[in-house]
């Protein structure tokens, strides 16, 4: 029996550094892949850009569906709200420094996720798909009829932010905007880990394992997921801030309804619910059809096409669930 | 004595189906109820409608002097009414002492926080491992639930209504489906609930209604047979023709 108590009380002393060890590593990893990028393609470094805002969203989403099993095919609408919240602040207010457009794009983001999350969660399943595809189709037509401050379906242009701090000016060649926008997933990539480990990360894990459950624990769920939607949407606002500062337009492309079903596949292709897939499926997908577009500009959508049912049949769970699946039953068999 | 738990004319019909039929109980401070009757009698059906998961016709559910009829499961249990499931509600992917500690944690108003972990709230900790203790699942505390045995998935689940610290518990079935070995753990964690709590417990072995309840209900067709003191259940004529009408049922099904 004493031996069962000392074992017992000495485990979180020895899990806990084993999560903050594995996160440290997948933040260097993110860093050193990111260094990498900025190495071996100097020229595209827009496009590494881009793909970080896109993370982003993917982060996002992962937050909702991956953790709390809310199915989602409009989060652009948040993506969208932030970029346009943060372009419409330095176009028509003169709010140019770009950590103040990153706050008004989180900020954009979670009212975004507010009112999303308030009509989507009222419905379960196929009609919670339904709703939320009505939500980025409402907030695109807004966005197309309020032309005066969002430029319509020209886009908002003019946006010009300030250097970084007052002294890394956005260059020509995109390099401020890089190192601007790891700087940024980075730091998100590890408050997500914070959060999703938090009490209430578990509340939300609960909740899409067994609502009911969690009701018979006393906790709210549409409040939970109604305060994650939150989260949610502040981190898909960063990343529409980030978009809008290092392209400097925001078109109406970033409230589609094509964007929130791309970087849902992305999500997917990944695998949902670690963080880490979000990341992998994000830069894997835009990477290969940046890639397989220009080497084949007449087939490459079906070559994506092929590739994702590919992954969805034989590696169900995503690229990043699948390697994990795999790493665990060579463990098991080593051991 | 007042009344911590009173239910009023209680009633429910699935289609044409009366389930439940005028039930009325009441419960005090510290009372051992057991509420028996044959398969489909409609005992989980009640604790389904007294918890809030289903919604009665007509009737009245109090806690403590408050009526609760138009709350939903949430408040409920914020007011101290706990249920345990008969078909054990897990998550698979999380071990219990996540599970417990997501359960204190929930009691004492701290899963909001968006930051900080359990392992570093020494008083969830300390009441965790207590748990774990008295249900005998402290060598099992990490793994995975979808990996431990039905029988401990069972401890697990009262031990989650117990960390809730109700002050009405039902318990639908605790023991179904534990291995006789792991009964004595159940009775002793029942023995220790704190003595001002009210306990109201489904089981159909009678063994363990004889040793825990002070009082037995029997629910026969969604309507209440008989509550009165152990000594009388077993003479009484109604109970035992429901009783052997439905023994004799399941033979001719079997
Ligand atoms: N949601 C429902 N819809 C329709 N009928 C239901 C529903 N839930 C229960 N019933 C029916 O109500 C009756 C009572 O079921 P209930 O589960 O309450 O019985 P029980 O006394 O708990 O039985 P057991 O001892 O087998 O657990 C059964 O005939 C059952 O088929
Ligand atoms: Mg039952």
């Amino acid at each position: 029996m004493a031996a069962i108590e000392n074992t017992s009380a000495a485990k979180p002393a020895a899990t806990r550094p084993n999560w903050l060890v594995r996160d440290l590593v997948g933040l260097a990893v993110i860093l050193a892949v990111a260094a990498i990028g900025y190495f071996l393609f100097p020229n595209n470094l827009a496009l590494l850009t881009r793909i970080l805002g896109v993370a982003l969203l993917v982060l996002s989403i992962d937050l909702v569906t991956g953790f709390c099993g809310v199915a989602t095919l409009g989060h652009a609408a948040l993506f969208g709200a932030g970029a346009y919240a943060s372009g419409i602040a330095a176009v028509h207010f003169g709010i140019t420094d770009p950590l103040l457009m990153v706050v008004v794009g989180a900020i954009g983001g979670a009212l975004a996720g507010i009112v999303s999350g308030a009509v989507i969660l009222r419905g379960h399943g196929l009609a919670q798909l339904v709703l939320s595809i009505a939500v980025v189709h409402l907030f695109h037509e807004a966005a197309n009829k309020a032309s005066a401050y969002t430029g319509g379906s020209d886009g908002l242009s003019g946006i010009s932010p300030d250097p970084i701090f007052g002294m890394f000016a956005f260059d020509l060649w995109g390099r401020t905007a890089y190192g601007f926008a790891v700087a940024l997933v980075a730091i998100a990539f590890v408050v997500l880990r914070l959060i999703t480990r938090s009490p209430f990360g578990m509340l939300c894990r609960g909740i899409k394992e067994d609502p009911i459950r969690i009701r018979a624990m006393g906790a709210s769920v549409q409040g939970t997921l109604l305060k994650m939607y939150v989260i949610s949407g502040a981190v898909a606002g960063v990343g529409g801030a980030l978009n809008a500062i290092s392209t400097q337009v925001v078109g109406l492309d970033s409230l589609s309804f094509t964007l929130s079903a791309e970087a849902l596949v992305m999500l997917v292709l990944g695998g949902t619910g670690s963080l880490y897939g979000a990341l992998i499926g994000t830069v894997s997908f835009m990477w290969f059809e940046d890639f397989v577009s220009a080497a084949n500009p007449f087939h490459w959508l079906t070559i994506v096409g092929a590739l994702l049912i590919a992954v969805v049949l034989f590696a169900p769970r995503g690229l990043y669930g699948s390697a994990q699946t795999l790493l665990d039953r060579f463990r098991g068999d080593g051991k | 004595m007042s009344a911590v738990f009173q239910v009023e004319n209680l009633k429910k019909s699935f289609g044409g189906l009366a389930v439940t039929q005028d039930v009325s109980i009441t419960m005090n401070p510290g009372d051992r109820v057991a509420l028996i009757g044959p398969n489909g009698a409609g005992k989980t059906t009640f604790v389904n409608l007294v918890t809030g998961h289903l919604e009665p016709d007509s009737g009245k559910v109090m806690l403590g002097g408050n009526d609760v009829t138009s709350l939903g499961p949430t408040p409920r249990v914020r007011q101290g009414l706990v249920r345990s499931f008969q078909v054990t509600r897990l998550f698979p992917d999380m071990t219990p002492e996540e599970h417990l500690a997501l359960a204190v944690m929930q009691r004492t108003g701290r899963t909001g926080r968006i930051f900080g972990h359990y392992h570093s709230m020494p008083d969830v900790m300390a009441e965790v491992a207590e748990l774990l203790r008295t249900l005998g699942l402290d060598h099992i505390a990490t793994r995975k639930v979808s990996e431990i045995a039905y029988g401990q998935q069972r401890l697990l689940e009262i031990a989650l209504a117990l960390a809730l610290k109700p002050k009405v518990l039902l318990l639908d079935e605790p023991a179904a489906g534990v291995p006789q070995s792991d009964t004595p753990r159940i009775e002793a964690a029942l023995a220790g609930l704190p003595s001002d709590l009210a306990v109201l417990m489904i089981e159909h072995d009678m063994d363990l209604v004889f040793r825990f309840a002070k009082r037995v209900i029997v629910l026969a067709a969604g309507a209440i047979i008989f509550d009165g003191s152990p000594e009388d259940v077993t003479k009484d004529a109604r109970v035992r023709e429901a009783y052997l009408g439905s023994y004799a049922n399941d033979r001719s099904a079997a």
